[in-house]
């Protein structure tokens, strides 16, 4: 079984047309190993969450292939497209995406609303009680996010992807929104679930924040401009 | 995922927001019980109806002058009541009946003004159903002699004689001197008429003493009741008394210038009436539950718009189309349910409350329960079904980057 878990190649994707077209993609080769830590970064505007959203089923490129888990994506309906989400997949968001009426605990249990297995009310609750206590958020099961600090809400979110048990975590920029002391709690979190066989691929501004990744891909007008695998950031010098 | 589920994620979402869930549902609350108050309402009025013309006594047959045919009103006779009394067969008694002007009455030292009389037959408290209490009723015979006797109405009795027997006393009548025989027994008012507050003459007399001569014919009556022996007769009643007065009044028995109906023909030409109101008013009721509908919409489409992300967000985390759609449809459809539960409480009480004032009847129609609610249950499918295709219709990256 090939060992890749994401296999893209020759991926655009074009917003508008003719003059006015904008190419948010303009050509990207790339495979992801499974249990692989890899940080994506690169300027505003290069196309780093057109390629997350693609990545994360949540987007369709204009062209090329996606093989996620061996699986032709392109060939998907709509619903297999959620079931990859609901399983395979783990989104973090720079803005957390909480359901602000929700407390910490039943934003955790959302994604389990939609499991094809129609799981328990008492383990759901104890799955999502076990992915709060693994962020560290066991005693803020009943706040609602604005109760909580950033760090805590991205937490939370994190549960939230965890508690699917999905291969693949996507975190677009999951720290820019938060002051440095949080970012390193959340990156920990991030190493351990690495350390423990998630793949995980994230974008990130910050080089101290790329840093703790095995691999940093760069991105500048839509194409990979580096591709490291020696845990050196080979992106410096683009963020001008 | 379960039905259970994401019938409860609907659930919780409505009760996060129990003022807007509650303002969206006030429209079928109103529609439905509006439904349910209407609908009791007129049956009130039609029950009341039948119920006062079912007072005028069992198997009865009326006749009276046609109306809107000149001069018919004089052309129903006593003597037309007689020969139906000899001639149709299968009736137990008639009582021809001829209301003069109200006359003041005194006994004693006590006058009671403008007091309505009716001039009967003596077949009258067995027709119309309606015993005498105390003493007799006048006698063929007395009424044929044109008797100087009177029997007074319960009311009557009661305020010109009190706790006294009316029996043997005379009152004055205008200027005639009459003797009480008979008090009747109470009945109220039915029909607009207070049976209690009338006095009981013989026929002959009213014509004779009562009636003014330049209008009508000196034997002319306005109502003959016959009481038919049973109710399988009273075909065979109204064809021989429908035969028999258009001879005695050489008229087209097709085109006559009386008619001869039963209770329930009259209670028929009620309710038509009353049908017509019924109509009205269950239109308007239903125009109440679809503008209920079209607020359902409104908020659930205001919703689906506010709620963009939350959508994109759930179909990030794995939420079909399917899921989307059926969590804003059971939205809707829990609104218009509850809305339609506590229409009907509200209706159902609305409809006591109205009954209890006095001022009208209400009857609660069993059917206008599962009639109202069912309806607002279909608005919430139906005004439910659009919102909830365009939520699911959204494009996740579209929907999350929505602000
Ligand atoms: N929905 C969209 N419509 C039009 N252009 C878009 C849209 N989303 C992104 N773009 C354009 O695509 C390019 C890449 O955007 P994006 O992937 O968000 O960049 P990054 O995440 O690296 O900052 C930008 O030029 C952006 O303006
Ligand atoms: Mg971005």
């Amino acid at each position: 079984m090939n060992n890749n878990l994401i296999e893209i190649t020759g991926m655009t994707k074009v917003y508008g047309e003719d003059d006015a077209a904008v190419y948010a993609l303009a050509g990207v080769d790339v495979q992801v190993a499974r249990g692989e830590f890899v940080a994506i970064m690169g300027p505003s505007g290069s196309g780093k969450s057109t390629l997350m959203n693609i990545v994360g089923c949540l987007d369709h490129p204009t062209d090329g292939a996606y093989i996620l888990d061996g699986r032709d994506v392109s060939q998907m309906t709509k619903n297999e497209l959620a079931d990859v989400r609901n399983e395979k997949l783990g989104f973090i968001f720079q803005s957390f995406n909480l359901l602000p009426r929700l407390s910490a605990l039943s934003n955790v249990m959302l994604p389990m609303l939609y499991n094809a297995d129609d799981v328990p009310d008492e383990e759901a609750e104890a799955r999502a009680v076990a992915s709060l206590t693994s962020v560290g958020l066991e005693n803020r099961l009943h706040h609602r996010p604005n109760q909580l600090s950033g760090g805590q809400q991205q937490r939370v979110a994190i549960a939230r992807a965890l508690v699917n048990h999905p291969p693949l975590i996507l975190a677009d920029e999951p720290t820019g929104n938060l002051d440095s002391k949080s970012s390193v709690e959340i990156i920990d979190i991030l190493r351990n679930l690495h350390k423990g066989g998630a793949t995980i691929v994230m974008v990130t501004h910050e080089a101290d924040i790329a840093a703790h990744a095995e691999r940093v891909i760069c991105v500048k007008d839509g194409k990979i401009l580096s591709d490291g695998r020696d845990g050196k950031n080979h992106c410096s010098g683009l963020h001008q | 995922m379960k039905f259970r589920k994401i019938f409860r994620s609907a659930w919780e979402g409505l009760m996060l927001n129990k003022v807007r869930s509650f303002l969206t549902t006030l429209g079928v609350i109103i529609g439905v019980a509006s439904v349910i108050v209407m609908l009791a309402v007129s049956a009130g009025a039609e029950a009341s109806i039948a119920d006062q013309i079912n007072a005028l006594g069992a198997n009865l047959i009326i006749v009276s002058p046609m109306r809107g045919v000149p001069g018919a009103s004089r052309t129903l006779l006593l003597e037309d009541a007689y020969a139906i009394e000899e001639q149709v067969v299968g009736i137990t008694g008639i009582s021809a009946e001829q209301n003069p002007a109200p006359q003041n009455i005194r006994a004693g030292g006590v006058t009671l003004e403008a007091i309505a009389m009716v001039g009967t037959t003596a077949g009258f408290p067995d027709v119309r159903d309606y015993a005498v209490a105390e003493g007799r009723y006048f006698t063929a015979d007395e009424d044929d002699c044109k008797a100087k006797l009177v029997v007074l109405g319960a009311g009557i009795a009661a305020d010109l004689f009190g706790a006294e027997s009316a029996l043997g006393q005379t009152i004055t009548v205008g200027t005639t001197k009459l003797t009480v025989i008979g008090v009747m027994e109470a009945k109220g008012i039915v029909s607009d008429v207070d049976y209690d507050g009338r006095i009981y003459l013989p026929l002959n007399l009213v014509l004779q003493k009562f009636m003014p001569t330049t209008m009508m014919r000196a034997d002319a009556v306005r109502t003959i009741y016959l009481k038919a022996e049973s109710q399988e007769q009273i075909p065979s009643v109204i064809a021989q008394t429908t035969a028999l007065l258009a001879e005695r009044h050489d008229v087209d028995a097709a085109k006559p210038d009386f008619t001869v109906q039963t209770q329930q023909d009259i209670i028929a030409t009620q309710e038509a009436t009353t049908a017509a109101f019924r109509d009205l008013l269950a239109w308007v009721a239903g125009v109440s539950l679809l503008v209920g509908g079209i607020g359902i919409m409104n908020i659930m489409l205001v919703s689906v718009t506010e709620r963009t992300r939350e959508i994109g967000l759930r179909q990030a985390l794995g939420a079909r189309p399917s899921n989307v759609l059926t969590q804003f449809l059971i939205e809707a459809i829990i609104l218009s349910l509850a809305g339609g539960l506590v229409g009907v409480i509200v209706g159902v009480g609305g409809s006591y409350l109205f009954g209890s004032l006095g001022t009208m009847r209400t009857e609660i129609v069993p059917l206008s329960i599962p009639l109202a609610f069912g309806a607002a249950a279909i608005v919430g499918i139906f005004f439910g079904y659009y919102p909830a295709t365009q939520a699911a219709k959204l494009d996740p990256i579209e929907a999350l980057r929505r602000e």
